[in-house]
């Protein structure tokens, strides 16, 4: 396996602020590679970085086993990216957007391979339309198809499935799971839904204030046996009283949208609800989440994530 | 040729032995002058007016008896001066008042005669005209004419073929100019960086001149009214 | 390159903004060509009225004065202020335009380098500028000369008057024009040097337009201590030498001497300086744009 983008020790500043942290990772070829961290992260900057958008201020970078800075026009050739919300010049057509940047690419690109791209987006219909005419979705799917017109051995989305509705969500989903499965390109996609990643990704990082928390592949990096339960009840003062007397060892990790947070080894949750009935506890609902915030909290066990998670 | 010139310094000498009034001479000149009804005359006139830069134009000047004279850039544009009718002799002499001639007598140097007319008409926009004689040929080599409103007009002539229609080949007619100046507002002019001179009192008050060369006059053949309007 | 200005140009040619200023220029022409053929001699009478205390000035004059090279020559006057906001409005927008809509970003992603663009950008902004220039050019000078036909033509300047002979007039024309071209390539290059600082498209057209207007002021106000000290400095002095080849050289008799200019080296001197700002401005907008990090 070779390294398709391969990033050392990157660090950006913006004035005192360190948007990216000394960061390292390294996505091998083929792979669907997840990046995950909430708003702000450094996730966008990191990936501006990728793309010669942002300077980073120290680090290095390569891809495709050449230096970015040095190779940039060499690796830019095979590289496509929608970066945060894809944007098109509203006053051309979405042909005519598809067929400039192809040949900004440098690529030549035939009049039929333009509407088969389009046509695989599902935007063949439109393709003589304005983009000013278009819908969020609709925007996001010629993105991908701009992404892809050069034929790119490496795709960079960055939240992809951004203001898509579930159908488009799912569209989204196939694509990449088609790229990569059928076409073998390697993919990074930038997202704040870890249950999406976990869904496509092979491997994945996980970065939060600019610095790596957690990269591996996505099997490893999950311990199913571990889970975290959103419990409601009746009186969430009281039950918190309650299970701290218990005989049970349960990690608390305070309250979220009025809801006690438990982080329980699967095979603990019956013996939970007994208790809980036992305790005369009132139970509203009861259930296993698996969000990024979650994952962060299976992490830490400190009142800090909580913190973030509940703000 | 030589022949000719000969009878006329002979006959000029008769002429001065004889000692006209400057009343007869004035009429001789006149007559001389009345013998024009009308011309059409094609000329190149020379604009010299210190704030113009005026290229050399070809002219048609037209005359038509009493007092109506017209100069006519045919090509271009020129600027005509103020009182330049007044390059018709006769003009001098239209005033219907009639004058008080005064003979001032010989200018030293030309030999010119020097006589001074003074119209009758108080309120006649003249106020005084020398006209400057050559008196062996009954030609007005120069005048200086005041007036009231316009201030003073200086003519210069010299002559050749149409000597005989006291017809001049060329004419110098200096006027006064007054003060030029617009705005920088509204011309938004260049300003190249060269030093102004600081001598803003030369564009004031100066002489501004014209000068016409006739190559030509086709005298006494009818000139349409309406060139004149 | 050459694809990636004709995609460029492709862009410009394609948005209705562009047409605006084609429009603004046409109706703007129209209107002085209108007003001046049924009203021009109240115009006639206005200008020559410093004059009429020396000359005389007969309807055939008048009529003679106002020929389509005069009107051309009143025309370029008015339009010395509006030609830097129409130019201003597609340069203003050039990256300012495509930060705002967010395609800079993807546009940056290419294989291009950001000097390249950037040369492509201002390229095609010089295009649009000639083009507009050229339109002027075509309904200003031709349409007057169609209208009103040709004569000698007469310069009024603050204290004198040029008077150029009908056959000599056409050259200093297209020498102006020429000489326009350039001028408005700077103001073209300001606002492209002021794009790259901003996100959208209006800040960088305000921002000209009040640079280029406070500048004209000071250049055209006769303050003496601004003068000899900023006004030689100023872009918008040196952007009326268009005017210079219309100031012709006289002989010692005031009589104009045909196909002579003046003061040749002083407008080569503004044609340098102009040329100066314009490598200034745009060799900073390079710099600055290179090192800037995309954030849109």
């Amino acid at each position: 396996m070779n390294a398709i983008i391969e990033v050392k020790n990157l660090t950006k500043k913006f004035r005192d602020i360190k948007a990216v942290d000394n960061l390292s990772f390294t996505v091998e070829a083929g792979q669907v590679y997840g990046f995950l961290g909430q708003n702000g992260a450094g996730k966008s900057t990191t990936i501006r970085m990728l793309l010669t958008l942002i300077t980073p201020t120290s680090g290095e970078i390569e891809l495709f086993g050449m230096n970015l800075s040095k190779h940039r026009k060499e690796i830019l050739r095979q590289v496509g990216a929608i970066i945060e919300r894809p944007d098109f010049y509203k006053y051309l057509t979405a042909l005519e957007n598809l067929r400039l940047f192809a040949s900004m690419s440098g690529v030549k690109v035939s009049e039929k391979k333009l509407m088969e791209q389009l046509d695989m987006v599902g935007l063949a219909e439109r393709a003589n339309s304005k983009v000013k005419t278009y819908s969020q979705g609709m925007k996001q799917r010629l993105g991908i198809a701009t992404a892809l017109v050069n034929d790119p051995g490496l795709i960079i989305l960055d939240e992809p499935t951004n203001g898509l509705d579930p159908q488009g969500i799912a569209d989204v989903r196939n694509l990449i799971l088609l790229l990569s499965k059928e076409k073998k390109k390697t993919l990074l996609i930038s997202s704040h839904l870890l249950s999406e990643m976990e869904l496509i990704a092979d491997s994945m990082i996980i970065i939060d204030k600019g610095k790596k928390l957690v990269e591996g592949r996505v099997n490893e990096l999950f311990d199913p046996s571990e889970t975290i339960v959103e419990l409601k009840t009746t009186d969430d003062a009281a039950t918190f009283e309650k299970l701290q007397q218990s005989s049970l060892k349960i990690f608390m990790h305070g309250k979220r949208n009025d809801c006690l947070l438990l982080k329980l080894h699967r095979n603990e949750v019956p013996s939970v609800m007994k208790e809980l009935v036992q305790m005369d506890v009132n139970v509203v609902s009861l259930h296993s989440k698996h969000s990024l915030e979650d994952y962060f909290l299976s992490l830490t066990t400190g009142s800090t994530h909580v913190e973030a998670a509940t703000n | 040729m030589k022949k000719f010139v000969l009878v006329i310094v002979l006959l000029s000498g008769w002429l001065l032995s004889k000692a006209q009034t400057a009343e007869e001479l004035i009429q001789k000149v006149k007559a001389k002058l009345d013998k024009v009804n009308d011309y059409e005359a094609k000329g190149k006139m020379k604009t010299n007016v210190i704030f113009i830069k005026a290229p050399i134009a070809n002219v048609k000047v037209y005359y038509k008896k009493p007092n109506r004279l017209r100069i006519n850039n045919e090509s271009g544009i020129s600027f005509i001066p103020k009182g330049s009718m007044n390059i018709n002799l006769g003009n001098i002499f239209i005033n219907t008042t009639g004058f008080d001639i005064i003979d001032v007598g010989k200018e030293s140097g030309s030999n010119l005669r020097i006589i001074k007319l003074l119209p009758k008409d108080e309120n006649a926009d003249v106020v005084l005209s020398t006209v400057y004689i050559d008196e062996a040929q009954s030609l007005i080599k120069k005048t200086k004419t005041t007036t009231k409103e316009n201030g003073t007009y200086e003519l210069e002539m010299n002559y050749g073929k149409y000597a005989e229609y006291g017809l001049a080949d060329k004419v110098v007619f200096s006027f006064n100019t007054k003060d030029y100046k617009l705005p920088k507002g509204i011309t938004f002019d260049y300003d190249d960086g060269s030093k102004k001179e600081p001598t803003p009192d030369k564009l004031k008050n100066k002489k501004g001149k014209v000068e016409i060369s006739y190559s030509g006059y086709i005298i006494n053949k009818g000139v349409s009214d309406s060139v004149f309007k | 390159m050459w694809k990636l200005l004709q995609i460029e140009l492709f862009k410009i040619f394609k948005r209705p903004r562009t047409y605006i200023a084609f429009g603004a220029i046409a109706a703007i022409v129209f209107l002085i060509q209108i007003a001046l053929k049924y009203d021009g001699k109240s115009y006639i009478d206005l200008l020559l009225s410093n004059l009429s205390g020396s000359f005389e000035f007969s309807d055939e004059f008048k009529g003679k004065l106002l020929n389509g090279y005069l009107i051309c020559f009143i025309i370029l006057n008015t339009l010395l202020i509006q030609m830097p906001l129409l130019v201003a409005l597609i340069s203003g927008d050039a990256i300012a335009g495509e930060a705002n809509m967010g395609t800079l970003r993807l546009s940056l992603t290419k294989p291009i380098s950001r000097t390249e663009y950037m040369l492509v950008k201002f390229a095609a902004s010089i295009i649009y500028t000639l083009a507009l220039l050229l339109c002027m050019a075509a309904l200003a000078l031709f349409g007057s000369m169609l209208i009103f036909g040709t004569n000698d033509m007469v310069v009024m300047r603050s204290e004198g008057i040029e008077q150029i002979k009908n056959f000599d007039v056409l050259w200093r024309y297209f020498a102006a024009f020429g000489f326009a071209a350039v001028a408005l390539t700077t103001v073209s290059a300001l606002a492209f040097l002021l794009s790259v600082f901003a996100e959208n498209s209006i800040g960088p057209i305000i921002a000209t337009m009040s640079i280029v207007i406070v500048f004209t002021i000071l250049s055209e106000m006769n303050i003496p201590i601004y003068d000899q000290t900023i006004k030689p400095y100023l872009f918008t002095s040196h952007m009326v030498a268009w005017k210079g080849f219309f100031y012709v050289k006289a002989d010692a008799e005031g009589t104009t001497i045909n196909g002579s200019i003046e003061n040749f080296p002083a407008v080569m001197r503004s044609l340098g300086i102009l040329l100066v700002y314009i490598v200034l401005f745009f060799g900073s907008a390079v710099w600055v744009f290179k090192k800037k990090d995309i954030l849109t």
